[in-house]
């Protein structure tokens, strides 16, 4: 495939540095990691290295990594499992999280807790007032995201961990999309739980981890062999994991410079669509570096994401897990963005294998596009 | 589980396995353990008219750390006078082969075993006296 | 086919344990997790370096390409087990399905009925997702099997009560190897309108599976048991009579709302793979592993004080699990490094209590203690075979030399009466 790749929030391609770490274990492995034998022990080896190297890229203590099978599991973990041993109370969340922080919220409505969702504003800001009201209601837990994988726009966790504090409320954080992009450091957050994925840094598919406060009282997602200190039972992904270890371990070496060379992709981006009478989201407020969403007015964005595909971008038009429906982006609708308007976003996530070049030449494209859909829409009409 | 080098030495090349003639008045026999809680040890030891072990032989069923903890109080008992490895406490056994904490009860099983057999060679030497 | 495959090797370095097979030992632990097959492998790779789009991405040819991959894979799947392909639904792994299938539909069908009946002996995935469920309000009975690891029909039916809502029995015990008779199981399950579960973890590429006559409505598989990738495997959830169940992974709605997660595309492709692998090799494959274990089998029945666990007959080839009396299961497992093998099952070895699959079936402490499984598979050649039957038994004569309860036992002491010493 020959496309231009611009599309890194929703998948990563895997670095071949962190292939060649796996190889050995996806050829040649052997060994089920809670065998004592040799073959068993190697494998319990690497994978606590792995925990090493997740821990140090994301701030948090080895001890702190539990290991998942993506990123879903990891929230369903930590929103299930915390609220599951606390009184039934409030559980809060945005109204700009991922389905699979929001979903499970719901789903603990029917054993008496009760889910409610905190608007943001026009900008994608958490709205802190609405929050700090919220509280006066005895709530188990705060499950907010910390870069928002559609705009991009980082919350202020560390004010939102403080008020959950304050309420007796347990905090959480989605940090897929921050993993990598900025600095992240788990003890800095202050918060009790954050979640965070391999395959949105290069690295593969089918490994995850809850980074947790060990003192909180977590019920189990899934019951059996006892794995990950009981709290995770099922054989450990090891290639995975060896995998997601070594893919940490470079981003955390990398996120300077990714940030400076995304940063300056994404301004010439900008730079080339303020010409083009386009809406970017959340552009006044801190966003990821590599992260633009953007909407053209009077352009339905699947018919030009398709479009786009044709001219070989591969782009998106939402986040990848609800791009199944044509429905507006539900992000951009809590942000207070008109329904058609959402309909014709585009998002434009870069890695650090894009240039100068793809860049010039997706503006060049977008630009011939735009022009021959309005002429489409107009001869419709 | 990782054992220790020394665990694995007295391991590999257990010390002293055997019996010793249980019949014989010098001879003192201690069997601790059972067979449910997944270690036996038998220690046998020899005791010359100074009240000096002058052998000491063991057979455990168990796990390596129970065996290497036999193996070695069989070295340890050698030579020493009958009081003096009475003294011998399990911590000294869990310290020299450095057992980790889910073994200790090994080295506890051991010194068990030690006392058991000096009483029962206590017990021979006062039925001797009496008789 | 199989002959001209090699072993993967695992390249760490080994203790030396002053035998001939100092630097590698011989894997015979394919119960706990097989090595995944080279052609499984060469399938996967492509899809993790070149092809990495995200099944869920409609948007592009990268998420194109993933998801065709996954549909061949569920195909591959779906063939193996007589399945259709809409039947099978990703997850992470069998702890994963058997967490699903259990939880999922007992939520349900909770309406119907709050009793539950499985087997002591099924896999923890299945056991603690049953006891979780008694925590929520359902009832449980874990049904004793017999001696010989089978369940009784009739206890079976015994058990069955008018809220009876699930029934879980794996198809083949990870221990002993035992293949329960799930036609017939199935059919009283019918009967009775019970919602019938089956691991078969342990069951791909061994039995032959087919759901289209199977009276099953749901079964668990995983890759990592048969050459393929650790960290996927896949639920049968049937649709004819169709079954329901709640999800336990809420989020982007995948795999039609019953799993939701983005899926590891090259691990999928690697399960497809691997199951294609099994349904065309097991039956040459069976004979070739048979012949193997009847070899060590004999090889080591003739020793003095030996017990098989489990019976011989309806059971998979690929496992032997035997019992070596007056020999502690731990210094036992120290004694034979130069095999990789399994005392008890390889999720419950870090903890020191003995077997309870064997414990089930009645065996001692003792014997449960010291009991080793072996397991077999694709890559196992007839030395490996001998050099476990020649290892085994000088190790047994040493450790027994030093044991004991050997010595008194020869002695002809009936160590029942023995008076232990407490302590």
């Amino acid at each position: 495939m020959n496309s231009i790749y611009f599309d890194h929030n929703a998948t990563t391609v895997l670095d071949s540095r962190v292939l060649a770490r796996m190889l050995p274990w996806l050829e040649m492995q052997t060994g089920n990691p809670t065998s004592r034998h040799i073959y068993g022990r190697s494998a319990r080896d690497a994978i606590e290295d792995a925990r090493g190297q997740v821990a140090e890229a994301c701030g948090a203590y080895a001890s702190q990594v539990i290991f998942t099978s993506c990123g879903t599991e990891a929230n369903n973990f930590a929103v299930k499992g915390i609220t599951a041993n606390r009184p039934k109370m409030q559980i809060l969340s945005s109204k700009i999280e991922h389905p699979c922080v929001t979903r499970p919220a719901l789903a603990m409505q029917a054993l008496g807790s009760v889910s409610r969702q905190i608007a943001v504003n026009a900008n994608g800001q958490l709205d802190l007032a609405q929050l700090t009201e919220q509280l006066n209601i005895p709530t188990s837990l705060v499950s907010v995201m910390l870069a928002n994988n559609e705009t991009g726009v980082i919350q202020d966790l560390a004010s939102v961990a403080e008020l959950a504090r304050t309420a007796g409320a347990f905090a959480h954080t989605d940090a897929v999309q921050a993993l990598g992009k900025i600095k992240l450091n788990f003890t800095d957050l202050n918060v009790n739980a954050m979640t965070i994925s391999s395959h949105k840094i290069h690295g593969p598919q089918g490994a995850a981890a809850l980074i947790l406060d060990k003192r909180l009282d977590i019920q189990p997602l899934l019951h059996g062999g006892g794995q990950e200190r009981g709290l995770r039972s099922g054989t450990e992904n090891i290639a995975a994991i060896v995998g997601f270890g070594a893919a940490c371990e470079l981003a955390a070496t990398n996120t300077q410079s990714f940030i400076t060379h995304t940063l300056a992709l994404r301004e010439q981006l900008e730079r080339g669509l303020a010409q083009m009478k386009v809406t970017i989201f959340g552009g006044q407020e801190a966003r990821l570096s590599n992260t633009s969403f953007f909407a053209i007015g009077g352009i339905e964005g699947e018919t030009l994401v398709m479009a786009l595909d044709r001219k070989n971008f591969a782009v998106a038009s939402g986040s990848a897990c609800s791009s199944d429906s044509s429905e507006p982006s539900h992000v951009l609708l809590a942000m207070g963005v008109d329904a058609d308007v959402a309909r014709g976003a585009v998002r434009v996530s870069f890695g650090e294998q894009n240039t100068s070049k793809e860049v010039a030449e997706f503006l060049a494209t977008l630009q011939d596009e735009i022009l021959r859909l309005k002429q489409l829409t107009a001869m419709a009409a | 589980m990782a054992y220790s080098d020394k665990v694995l030495d007295h391991y590999e090349n257990p010390r002293n396995v055997g019996t010793l003639d249980k019949n014989d008045p010098n001879v003192g026999t201690g069997m601790v353990g059972a067979p449910a809680c997944g270690d036996v040890m038998k220690l046998m030891i020899k005791v010359n008219d100074a009240g000096i072990i002058e052998d000491a032989k063991f057979k455990t069923y168990g796990c390596g750390s129970a065996i290497a903890s036999s193996s070695l109080v069989t070295e340890w008992l050698k030579g020493k006078t009958v009081d003096e490895a009475y003294a011998i406490k399990n911590s000294a056994i869990a310290e020299e082969l450095a057992l980790p904490p889910v073994k200790i009860h090994c080295s506890v099983l051991a010194e068990d075993a030690i006392k058991a057999a000096v009483a029962d060679i206590k017990a021979k030497q006062l039925a001797k006296a009496s008789a | 086919m199989s002959a001209t495959i090699e072993m993967p090797v695992v390249k760490d370095t080994f203790n030396a344990d002053g035998h001939a097979h100092d630097a590698q030992p011989i894997y015979l632990d394919y119960s706990a997790t097989t090595p995944v097959d080279p052609r499984v492998a060469a399938k996967m790779i492509p899809y993790i370096t070149e092809h990495f789009g995200n099944p869920a991405s409609r948007s592009h040819p990268y998420g194109w390409t993933a998801e065709k991959a996954v549909e061949n894979a569920r195909e591959e799947v779906a063939k193996l087990v007589g399945a259709d392909p809409r039947e099978i639904v990703w997850t992470s792994g069998a702890t994963e399905s058997n967490n699903l299938a259990i939880k999922g539909a007992a939520n349900f069908y909770s309406g119907k009925g709050k009793h539950i009946i499985t087997v002591a002996t099924e896999h923890k995935a299945v056991i603690d997702a049953v006891r979780e469920l008694e925590r929520q309000g359902f009832e449980a009975t874990y049904l004793q099997p017999e001696p010989n690891g089978l369940l009784d029909l009739t206890k079976f039916k015994a058990a069955i009560r008018p809220d009876t809502v699930l029934a879980s029995v794996m198809f083949v015990n990870n221990e002993i190897g035992v293949i329960q008779d799930i036609t017939a199981i199935g059919n009283i399950c019918r009967e009775n309108g019970i919602i019938f579960h089956v691991d078969a973890a342990q069951a791909t590429g061994k039995v032959d599976i087919d759901l289209e006559v199977l009276p099953v409505d749901l079964m668990s598989f995983c890759a990592h048991k048969t050459y393929g990738p650790k960290g996927i495997g896949a639920l049968y959830v049937r649709r004819k009579p169709r079954i329901r169940i709640e999800a336990q992974m809420h989020g982007g709605g995948h795999e039609r709302g019953m799993r939701s997660g983005t899926l590891a595309t090259h691990q999928i492709v690697g399960m497809g793979e691997a199951f294609r692998i099994a349904r065309e090799e097991m039956h040459e494959e069976n004979k070739r592993i048979t012949h193997l274990r009847d070899k060590l089998l004999h090889g080591l029945e003739t020793m003095e004080e030996v017990y098989v666990n489990g019976d011989l007959e309806h059971r998979v080839p690929h496992n032997l699990n035997i019992s070596f009396n007056y020999v502690e299961g731990e210094s036992l497992i120290m004694a034979v490094k130069g095999i990789a093998v399994s005392s008890g099952s390889a999720c419950t070895s870090a903890s020191l209590e003995p077997s309870y699959v064997l414990r089930a079936l009645g065996r001692s402490d003792e014997l449960a203690h010291s009991s080793i499984r072996f397991s077999i598979g694709r890559f196992t050649t007839e030395e490996d075979v001998d050099y476990t039957i020649k290892l085994m038994r000088s190790k047994i004569d040493k450790l027994r030399d030093l044991s004991p309860l050997w010595e008194m036992f020869k002695d002809g002491i009936d160590l029942s009466k023995v008076q232990w010493a407490s302590h």
